[in-house]
């Protein structure tokens, strides 16, 4: 199999993608001929044209809102927003119309769109660079929200999220667009709404997904050095939950700790371990644990930033703690 | 196709049935039979059928709360629209959209909106697929001009220009953004001058003349169709009636409303009919059709079962 990156996994999908489809268009700030800041969109431009492959303004409401029309009528618009962060300007469109505008319809529309964006920090962009919003995106029925550690994930949820037909929020990491992979070379996809076990463990179930999925690993085998065995699920898709695995996972270890980069405060985490005790309450041999940004915005210095978002040492003392 | 005598009388028909439709909804609201907002379109029919007749069916639109006279102008059914106010499942949403959110895609009406100018992107994305598909459909956008302060609007504008859009925004100037004089608000209240600056062709038309309405939007989309991009219309009019239901109007005096009714669409069309060769029992005739029309669809919508409580979780995805 083709060891490649995360981006060019993302890459191939939507080229692979847009060879078999003519509805499917790219909308995004410099994913022309810059080919997107982190390369996701890089030569594409070259082999569909300006056309399917557009520049647009820096108006992020408005070339969201063009996509959920051009959905509409019968598109499939993949929208690149630069920065998670910028979904906040478009949040009317997001939230209050890509989300709703079938079911106020009574099922006669559908918007099959996926906004495409780079979420979360660890590199020093700061609090308006470095958000994770999955946590209260999911809050918002209507949207299927995605968010894949690996380039073969990625790629075969992004030709899911693609071929879904309704509204999907697919959630990269700034720091996972170079990190490598096997992709298979063969044509295939993920599907959406189901997790995966990356790693096997009777002592201890993590939950986690996207950059903090990798973390969970790392900590696994630290963990593992001391006589602690993890199971490490990767969500992989936010919304819908696959609570089932979880539930199944945690038969056996009987523990819980939910790893996540969006805010502890009323996070995902949150609302796994309600899932938890409210559909199996005698799984668990002792309370669940949850590890997220602390409740202040996220700074640069490494120092700080740091501080704020679980570090592989968080996921381990955590751990710890609940032996 | 132009607008002719004989369309005119169909044209003037379907102003009525807007026209009775927004008085029986009045009426059923007063009787504590409709929930939730209703804002009404009294005294702005002719923006709405001139547009809409103006383009095809298959032309897509996207409109206002304030919509009710665009969509059944676009050709949604009466029966579904009054339907959904009485929150029936055989209204045009099944009861789940209601009153602001009329939508059917089958004649090309990709929804009316609640949020203010949120549905002009959705005509330009429209406009957009249209241009991929090398398909020669236009879109209309209306809105009010209290929506030219949105910034997603002014984005909106930019990008048609830019792309050269099959577009067709259609500013409905009624001077009032919901209850605050437009000129109180908004920098450069005619609003065609501030689409010229983005590179618009612009025109400004007598929104309640039928068909100087119809006459603007057809040569829009004509131009449209050949690929000439985006027109902006500014279509000067007047709402009759208050913001929504329960609105005092102390904002304007019962004088100017009282003037605005002498400029009103549905009369200046039947005195123009009557120009044109028609009796006043034509007239007659056509107001009574109308009112079988909404008879009939009141009759409809009354004897139609309300949705299941299990039906509130369906439609959320495909």
């Amino acid at each position: 199999m083709p060891n490649i990156t995360y981006a060019q996994a993302l890459n191939e999908a939507l080229r692979e993608e847009m060879k078999v489809d003519p509805r499917i268009f790219l909308m995004g700030e410099d994913i022309g001929h810059y080919g997107g800041i982190f390369r996701v969109t890089k030569d594409l431009i070259d082999e569909f044209g300006a056309e399917r492959v557009r520049d647009t303004p820096i108006s992020e409401s408005s070339f969201v809102g063009l996509g959920i029309g051009a959905a509409m009528a019968g598109m499939r618009p993949v929208v690149e927003l630069l920065f998670m962060d910028f979904a906040l300007v478009a949040a009317d469109q997001i939230v209050n119309q890509a989300a709703k505008l079938r079911y106020m319809s009574g099922g006669t529309v559908s918007i099959p769109m996926v906004v495409r964006a780079q979420q979360g920090g660890g590199r020093g962009n700061g609090a308006q660079h470095s958000q994770s919003f999955e946590s209260w995106l999911a809050q918002v029925p209507g949207l299927i929200i995605v968010a894949p550690s690996t380039p073969a994930d990625a790629k075969g949820l992004l030709k899911s999220s693609i071929r879904a037909g309704n509204p999907v929020i697919f959630i990269e990491h700034k720091l996972l667009y170079n990190t490598k992979g096997d992709v298979p070379e063969e044509d295939y996809s993920i599907p959406i709404g189901k997790a995966e076990i990356k790693r096997d463990g009777r002592d201890i179930t993590i939950v986690s997904y996207s950059r903090t999925l990798l973390f969970a690993l790392e900590a696994a085998e630290t963990l593992s050095q001391k006589g602690i065995e993890a199971e490490v699920i990767d969500l992989r898709t936010i919304e819908p939950l696959d609570m089932n695995m979880i539930l199944e996972s945690i038969k056996g270890t009987g523990r819980l700790l939910v790893v996540h980069e969006s805010h502890s405060n009323c996070g995902l985490g949150a609302e796994i371990i309600a899932r938890v005790y409210e559909q199996a309450p005698d799984s668990l041999t002792m309370p669940p644990r949850r590890l997220g940004a602390k409740h202040v915005p996220i700074p640069v210095a490494e120092s700080l930033e740091n501080a704020v978002l679980p570090q592989p040492s968080d996921i381990v003392a955590a751990v710890e703690a609940m032996f | 196709m132009p607008l002719t005598p004989e369309r005119l009388q169909d044209a003037y028909r379907q102003m009525l049935v807007i026209r009775k439709f927004e008085e029986t909804i009045r009426n059923l609201y007063q009787q504590g039979k409709i929930r939730g907002s209703f804002h009404p379109c009294v005294g702005q029919e002719a923006t709405a059928v001139g547009g809409c007749w103006a383009v095809r069916k298959d032309d897509y639109m996207t409109c206002t709360y304030r919509g009710h006279g665009q969509t059944i102008a676009k050709g949604l059914s009466v029966r579904a629209a009054m339907a959904e106010m009485l929150g029936k499942v055989t209204g045009c949403s099944k009861g789940k959209g209601g009153s602001m959110h009329f939508t059917d895609p089958s004649v090309g009406l990709l929804g009316a909106n609640a949020i203010v100018a949120a549905g002009v992107p959705h005509a330009a994305g429209a406009a957009l697929a249209s241009q991929l598909q090398k398909k020669d459909n236009v879109a209309l956008a209306y809105f009010g001009e209290g929506a030219v302060n949105q910034g997603v609007f002014l984005e909106s504008l930019n990008l048609a220009v830019i792309w050269k859009l099959p577009l067709i925004l259609i500013c409905e100037n009624n001077l009032y953004s919901e209850m605050t004089p437009s000129h109180a608000t908004t920098s450069i209240v005619e609003t065609h001058k501030r689409a010229a600056g983005f590179g618009f062709e612009t025109m400004q038309v007598d929104g309640n003349d039928i068909e100087a309405m119809y006459n603007a939007v057809e040569s829009a989309a004509a131009k449209a169709r050949a690929g000439g991009g985006p027109t902006y219309i500014e279509a000067m009019t007047y709402r009759l009636w208050g913001h929504m239901m329960g609105d005092p109007e102390i904002y304007r005096t019962k004088e100017e409303v009282a003037k605005a009714k002498e400029n009103e669409p549905i009369v200046r069309c039947g005195k123009r009919l009557l120009e044109l060769g028609c009796t006043q029992a034509d007239l007659s005739r056509l107001d009574s059709e109308a009112e079988s029309i909404i008879a009939d669809a009141l009759q409809f919508a009354e004897s139609s079962p309300v949705p299941e409580p299990a039906d509130a979780f369906t439609d959320v995805f495909i």
